[in-house]
């Protein structure tokens, strides 16, 4: 299965990056072209929402993890929206739970980024 | 314990698009041989790992040849073994053969073997003269 990712900015400023399908080492290239797009187009504030994804590895974090530090260079930030145990548990494996913001859903992000405020 | 024979052998160009496809046979040929539909995840996301290091590798080193996969079950344990032929490759030191497509996408993160530590029941890495060789194994539900 492709990975499809779409990505859309909300009206506070947030982009949502909506991801569907495997994130592997064949994959991950194209979630990575699209962070790095999207950083390079003053997008610093990233949500992405990995409800439709169903394999993440090593490479993927990769990705996000290196995502993570672009966004940061700009004083941005990048969360993430899962709430698959099979994926979760990947974050917890590689302590990467301590690392991303990772929410039950987008309303949720936009609420904890507006009390931030 | 285990035959010291594979059930299945499984030898592929090293390229990432095949990582899938080991995978598909690698969970295929766990649940054939008994392994817990709980684990199944595990060892679909394990052997991943271990084939895209290994497919890095190759692509570095001897892109001609093939990654290896072992399968083998009917033993008390299902075992998967992955062999690359890159010689002294030793996947758990930084820099040096590091792939170089897989540091780019990890950056400095060595996630891959977190990842196969984290879910393989267990794992033994041998870094021999021909290439490295990863085998992990899970239990095999009794009848």
């Amino acid at each position: 299965m492709d990975l499809k990712v779409n990505d859309y900015t909300t009206d506070d400023d947030l982009t949502v990056i909506n991801v569907e399908g495997e994130i592997d080492v064949y994959t991950a290239p194209k979630l990575r072209e699209k962070l790095i797009d999207l950083v390079n187009k003053g997008k610093y504030h990233l949500l992405v929402d990995m409800e439709k994804v169903e394999f993440l590895d090593s490479t993927g974090l990769g990705v996000l993890v290196g995502g993570l530090k672009r966004v940061r260079a700009h004083d941005g930030s990048l969360e993430l929206v899962c709430t698959q145990e099979r994926i979760l548990k990947i974050f917890r494996i590689t302590g990467l739970t301590k690392v991303f913001g990772i929410f039950d859903s987008v309303d949720d992000a936009r609420e904890h980024r507006q009390k931030q405020k | 314990m285990a035959p010291e024979t594979a059930t299945v052998e499984l030898a592929f160009s090293p390229l990432p698009a095949h990582v899938r496809t080991a995978r598909l046979i690698a969970t295929a040929v766990a649940r054939r041989g008994g392994v817990e539909e709980t684990l199944l995840d595990e060892v679909r996301l394990a052997v991943g790992e271990a084939c895209s290091r290994a497919v890095e590798a190759h692509r570095k080193q001897c892109p001609e040849e093939p990654v290896r996969v072992e399968l083998r079950d009917g033993g008390d344990r299902f075992v998967v073994v992955v062999t690359d032929r890159v010689p002294d490759d030793d996947p758990t030191r930084s820099g040096g053969t590091e792939p170089v497509d897989l540091t780019e996408l990890n950056g400095d993160l060595n996630l891959g073997f977190a990842v196969i530590a984290g879910l393989a029941d267990d794992v033994d890495i041998a870094s021999t003269p021909s290439g490295v060789e990863i085998t992990m194994s899970w239990p095999v539900k009794k009848d």
